[in-house]
C-alpha cells in the first residue's frame, strides 16, 4: 500500500466512522427521529424526493459560487489596494475590520428590504462573509514579499509594475489559494443563513420548511448535501492550489 | 579615467537619519572594490545609492559620466540571501535577466537558445552542472548562492553589486565560493563592488578596500591590495596578507575605541 492510498483511507475511514458511531449511538440509545435521526434515516429522508432536493441543492450551489466569484474579485481588488499601498491600509483596514465584525445573519433583512427575497440577497451574504479573508490574505501576501526579491528586479532596471507582476503576484499566490479554501465554505454559510431567513428556494429553504412539518430526518438531509457540497468544493480548490502553486508546499518540506 | 564617481554623496532617511555623509570615491571600469566596516555603518546603502535603488539626498553619482537619477539598468546584484524565486527552476531563475533587462529582452524572446546554453556553461564553471532542473529547495544554502551569483551575471552587467552574499555560508562553502568568485570575474571583468564585514574575504577578493566608520556612514581610510591573480587561496595564510588584513581590523578597531571612548567622557 504506497502512502496515497494510505492517506485516502485514513481520511474517508475516519468520516465512515463517524457515521458509524452516530449509527449505533441513535440505535443503542433509542434517539427518537425528531430529535436525532441516524443517518441512514437522513439519507432515507432524502430519496424520495430526490428531484425536489437536488433542485434546491442547484440553487444552493449557483447563488454560492456567484456570491463567492464576486468575493473573489472584490477581494483581490481590496486586497491589492490595501497590500500596495500604506494610505489605502491605513484608510481601509479599520473599515474593513469593523465591517467583518457584524454578523452577516442581521444584515439578511436589511438586504431583503433592498433586493426583496429570494436569490440576489443569497448571493450578497455569501458574496459579505466570503470577502474577508480574500482580502487579507491577499493584502499579506503582498506586503510580505522581501524586499530584496523586488530590488532584484529593480536593479535591471524593469518598472515597478513589472516588478509586481514577475514577484509578487506569484510570491503571494499561496497565500491567496489558502484563502479561496477558507472563502468557499464561508460562501456556503452565507447562502444557506439568507435561505433560511428569507428564500423559497434552495437548501436552507428546504430545511426550515422541513422543521416546520417535524421532518427531523430531512432536516439532517440538508445538512449532509450541504456538507457534501462544501467538501466537493473545497476539495477543487485544494487540488488546484497543488497544481498552481505546488511549489510552496514542497519548498516547505525540507 | 574613473567609471563609477561619487562626489560628496549623503543619504538621509525620512526619518531623518543621516546614514551616509559626504563619501567621495572614484572607481575605475573593472576595478574590484570591498566596502568594509561594522554593521549597520551605511555600506548596504551606499550600495543602493550606487545602484540608483536610492537617490542621494545631497551629492552626486555618475556612472559612464551619466548622473544616476534612478535604477540604472546593466547592474547583477548578489544579496546576503539567495532571493532566488522558489516557483521558478534554477535555470529559470539564472535566465531571469535576461527576460527583463531592456537590452537583452527583445532579443532572448526570438531566440532563447544561444541564451540558455551560455547560462548552463556559467552554471557548470561554478560547480551547478546537472542542476539545471532543480527546484531551488533542493539546493544547499552554498548552491542557491552559487545559482544567485550566475543570475547576477548572465546579462554581463558591467558593474557587479555584491552585498554580504557570503556571509550566511559556512567557512569552508564561503572559501569555495571565494574561489568560483575569483574565475567568474577573471573571465568577465565586470566592475564589482563588495559589501563585507569578513577582512579576508575583501583582502583576497579586492583591488582597492574602503573601510567606513558609522553613524553617518564615512569613508575612513583605503587600501590597495595588489596580490597578482588568480590568487590561491593559501596566499590567505601568508604574513603579507595577514598584515593588511590587521591594518584594516586596527583602523576599524581604532574606530571603535575613539566610539566608547567618546561615550566614556559623555
Amino acid at each position: 500500500m504506497n502512502a496515497r492510498t494510505r492517506d485516502t483511507l485514513i481520511a474517508v475511514g475516519a468520516t465512515v466512522g463517524l457515521f458509524v458511531l452516530w449509527e449505533l449511538a441513535v440505535r443503542l440509545f433509542k434517539i427518537p427521529p425528531f430529535v436525532l435521526p441516524a443517518p441512514s434515516q437522513a439519507i432515507q429522508s432524502l430519496l424520495p424526493v430526490w428531484g425536489v432536493v437536488m433542485g434546491h441543492a442547484w440553487q444552493t450551489l449557483w447563488t454560492t459560487l456567484a456570491g463567492f466569484g464576486i468575493a473573489v474579485l472584490a477581494g483581490v481588488l481590496l486586497g491589492a489596494a490595501v497590500g500596495t499601498s500604506k494610505p489605502l491600509n491605513l484608510a481601509l483596514y479599520p473599515i474593513l475590520v469593523g465591517f467583518n465584525s457584524v454578523p452577516k445573519a442581521a444584515l439578511v433583512p436589511v438586504l431583503v428590504l433592498w433586493f426583496g427575497i429570494g436569490t440576489v440577497p443569497a448571493i450578497l451574504t455569501a458574496f459579505l462573509i466570503s470577502f474577508f479573508p480574500i482580502v487579507v490574505n491577499v493584502a499579506t501576501g503582498l506586503a510580505a514579499v522581501p524586499p530584496e526579491l523586488r530590488e532584484v528586479l529593480r536593479v535591471l532596471g524593469s518598472s515597478r509594475f513589472e516588478a509586481f507582476t514577475r514577484v509578487s503576484i506569484p510570491f503571494s499566490m499561496p497565500y491567496f489559494f489558502a484563502s479561496l479554501k477558507v472563502a468557499i465554505t464561508l460562501a456556503f454559510v452565507g447562502a444557506v443563513i439568507s435561505e433560511i431567513a428569507a428564500s423559497q428556494k434552495g437548501i436552507g429553504y428546504m430545511m426550515t420548511s422541513a422543521s416546520s412539518q417535524f421532518n427531523v430526518p430531512l432536516v439532517f438531509g440538508g445538512l449532509l448535501v450541504i456538507a457534501v457540497m462544501g467538501i466537493v468544493l473545497y476539495a477543487v480548490f485544494a487540488i488546484l492550489e497543488r497544481r498552481l502553486v505546488g511549489w510552496a508546499y514542497r519548498s516547505q518540506q525540507t | 579615467m574613473s567609471f563609477i564617481e561619487l562626489k560628496n554623496v549623503s543619504l538621509r532617511y525620512d526619518n531623518g537619519y543621516l546614514a551616509v555623509e559626504g563619501v567621495s570615491l572614484s572607481i575605475a571600469q573593472g576595478e574590484f572594490v570591498a566596502l568594509v566596516g561594522p554593521s549597520g555603518c551605511g555600506k548596504s546603502t551606499l550600495l543602493r545609492v550606487i545602484s540608483g535603488l536610492r537617490l542621494p539626498s545631497a551629492g552626486t553619482v555618475t556612472v559612464h559620466e551619466k548622473t544616476v537619477r534612478g535604477p540604472i539598468g546593466s547592474i547583477g546584484m548578489a544579496f546576503q540571501n539567495p532571493t532566488l524565486m522558489p516557483w521558478r527552476t534554477v535555470l529559470q531563475n539564472v535566465l531571469l535577466p535576461l527576460e527583463v533587462s531592456a537590452v537583452h529582452k527583445q532579443q532572448y524572446r526570438q531566440n532563447p537558445k544561444p541564451f540558455v546554453e551560455a547560462a548552463r556553461e556559467l552554471m557548470a564553471s561554478v560547480g551547478l552542472g546537472g542542476f539545471e532542473n532543480a527546484h531551488v529547495w533542493e539546493l544547499s544554502g552554498g548552491m542557491q548562492q552559487r545559482a544567485s551569483l550566475c543570475r547576477a551575471l548572465i546579462h554581463q552587467p558591467e558593474i557587479l553589486m555584491l552585498d554580504e552574499p557570503f556571509s550566511a555560508l559556512d567557512a569552508f562553502t564561503r572559501e569555495e565560493l571565494w574561489q568560483a568568485m575569483q574565475v567568474l570575474y577573471l573571465s568577465r571583468k565586470p566592475t564589482v563592488i563588495l559589501v563585507t564585514h569578513d577582512l579576508r574575504e575583501a583582502v583576497y577578493l579586492s583591488d582597492t578596500i574602503y573601510t567606513m566608520s558609522s553613524r553617518p556612514g564615512q569613508i575612513a581610510y583605503s587600501r590597495k591590495v595588489e596580490f597578482p591573480r588568480p590568487r590561491p587561496l593559501e596566499l590567505t595564510y601568508e604574513d603579507d596578507f595577514a598584515h593588511i588584513v590587521r591594518e584594516l581590523r586596527e583602523q576599524i578597531g581604532g574606530m571603535r575605541t575613539q566610539i566608547s571612548s567618546l561615550k566614556g567622557v559623555g
